[in-house]
């Protein structure tokens, strides 16, 4: 008998499975549909979202680099009011739980943004202090503890829905940081955001990117990712969803032998569209190999 | 419907220096690809890892054959991605996402059609003149590059029944110069198609904007993940709000878009 249960509850925002798709590389969902189940993804963490609708950087905005891409987007995307009065629709259309991640230049921004997405058919937001692209707030909320904590105390006083907060990998010390928006009231907390890097060509002798910096993702940046979980899953009691370069069920089961709850796959949707499928059933298959009837059982197994 | 499948290499030849052309065998990507739409692609390593080069190439159909299941690329060897796809044989297997993108589209009202072409961007506007031919229109063929062994398909479009002129920048092979200097002599011209770089695509839309002409462009930009999710590959388009332009996604709402209404440079 298959007892097996892929259920996990994160302090509870409850998921299908473990098996979610990372803010800006899965768009709103239906941009995967041709390629994907969407029904069997336990959540989607929806494009970057803002007040107002933005028209991000400059081209080039992403650049290849070995086992890994740099992008500078600049958190491109139509604003709040177009993803409640179109977009939400689409999505409600799913079984996956819809995530918004939400960005803002102001604590006040992050405010206004969660009070507008206090609706149905919102499972979550997803606090994004840690956007290296844009010039204004982004990346700096996320790396001072006491800035992300305020941003986090903001979001809480105007919303009921669990709150996810996304850290920033580009910090001395991300324990800290987490310690922070745990105490400031995050349900949950994602972790890594992109690395901060750069790419130049070497012939126009400048940086390919317009932006000139971007964000590293990709395989390149796993080993980054999962000691960070490690670190983070002892620093903290709530549950994590871990991200960075999750190509694979493997690369996805050793984020949760690290000590995440769930995982997130982001770069690794461009490469293979049908990725996100391939990883819940390699979990899945992990998990009956090894006689475990839950997600849970294996989660920060390897923190010794 | 767009689909992803691991494909067998028909064919991989090799057309000049560092030009090639590779056939696979894609059944229903044929049946379904329409004229300017494109094959995201990724070479299959034999080995597990295949992360490095890491993302794939968007590359336009070059040939379409529905009747034997095949479809055909040609393309440039520039970084590592493209060596590893030139490196490929027959029976190599290739990772394909498509057809993708929006096609090239063919007003029915119009009579005479010249098409514009620019090193890589000839490649792309075969299959076009092909619908074009078969849709009994008038089609006149520039064709451009810097010499003539890169003049690509040169032979296919001369084999055609209609009119083929070309532009060399080393003199080698037709005029010497800009293929866009060609368009001086065309007269009485309905609608205009262009492939290419981005300065002779400027000025294409140069000479069309003068002389009141519609036309279509085939865009390139760096592309992630083909979808319309990541937001890389846009590209300025006109509209009309406050700013005049907005991006538009190069991968699905391109890579074709209304000649006008494209911004190439500022």
């Amino acid at each position: 008998m298959n007892n097996l249960d892929l259920e996990v509850d994160l302090n509870g925002l409850k998921l299908s499975n473990p098996v979610t798709t990372a803010s800006g590389t899965f768009g709103f969902g239906m941009e995967y549909k041709d390629y994907v189940d969407l029904n069997k993804l336990g959540a989607v963490m929806v494009k970057g979202t803002t007040l107002n609708p933005k028209q991000g950087n400059e081209t080039p905005r992403i650049a290849e680099t070995s086992s890994g891409m740099l992008n500078a987007i600049g958190l491109q995307n139509p604003g709040v009011e177009h993803f409640l009065d179109t977009i939400l629709a689409e999505t409600k259309e799913y079984d996956f739980k819809t995530i918004v991640n939400i960005s803002g230049n102001t604590v006040e921004d992050y405010a206004k943004l969660a009070n507008k997405l206090n609706v149905s058919g919102v499972a979550a937001l997803e606090v994004n202090i840690s956007c290296p692209n844009v010039k204004k707030g982004g990346l700096a909320f996320g790396t001072q503890p006491k800035m992300a904590a305020g941003v986090v105390e903001a979001v809480r006083k105007e919303t009921d829905l669990p709150i996810i907060t996304k850290l920033s990998p580009n910090v001395a010390d991300i324990t800290s940081i987490a310690r922070s928006v745990e105490e400031a009231g995050t349900d949950i907390i994602s972790l890594i955001n992109t690395l901060v890097g750069m790419k130049i060509d070497i012939d126009k002798q400048e940086p390919i990117l317009a932006n000139k910096m971007g964000g590293l993702s990709g395989p390149a940046i796993k080993p980054v990712a999962v000691r960070m979980v490690y670190q983070v899953a002892q620093a903290v009691d709530v549950p994590l969803i871990g991200m960075g370069g999750v190509s694979n069920a493997q690369d996805a089961i050793e984020f949760m032998l690290a000590g995440a709850n769930a995982i997130s796959i982001g770069t690794a949707n461009f490469v293979n569209p049908e990725v996100s499928m391939e990883v819940l059933a390699g979990i899945e298959d992990y998990l009956l190999d090894n006689n475990y009837n839950s997600v849970d059982q294996i989660v920060g197994k390897a923190i010794k | 419907m767009p689909e992803r499948s691991i494909r067998k290499v028909v064919s991989q030849k090799k057309l000049c220096s560092n030009h090639y052309q590779m056939v696979i065998d894609a059944p229903k990507m044929a049946e379904e690809a329409q004229m300017g739409q494109f094959v995201h692609l990724k070479w299959v390593s034999k080995d597990i890892n295949n992360n490095d080069p890491l993302l794939r190439r968007p590359i336009s159909f070059n040939e379409i054959n529905k009747d034997k299941g095949e479809i055909t690329i040609v393309y440039r060897t520039i970084g590592r991605g493209t060596k590893l796809l030139a490196s490929l044989e027959a029976g190599d297997k290739v990772d394909l996402m498509g057809p993708l993108g929006t096609g090239f589209s063919i007003p029915q009202d119009k009579d005479k059609f010249v098409i514009v072409g620019g090193g890589m961007g000839i490649a792309p506007l075969l299959v076009l003149v092909e619908n074009l031919i078969a849709a009994q229109k008038e089609v006149v063929v520039l064709l451009g590059a810097e010499t003539e062994e890169q003049l690509l398909n040169l032979e296919q479009y001369q084999n055609l029944d209609i009119e083929v002129k070309a532009a060399t920048m080393d003199g080698s092979y037709g005029y010497q110069g800009y293929v866009t200097d060609l368009l001086a002599e065309e007269t009485n011209v309905d609608y205009i198609y262009t492939c290419g770089p981005e300065i002779m695509m400027e000025q294409v839309q140069n000479w069309a904007v003068e002389n009141k002409i519609k036309g279509q462009a085939s865009l390139e930009e760096r592309m992630g993940c083909g979808t319309g999710a990541c937001l890389s590959c846009v590209c300025k388009i006109k509209v009309e709000t406050e700013s005049g332009w907005e991006y538009k996604k190069t991968c699905t709402t391109g890579p074709i878009f209304a000649l006008n209404e494209v911004i190439f440079s500022e």
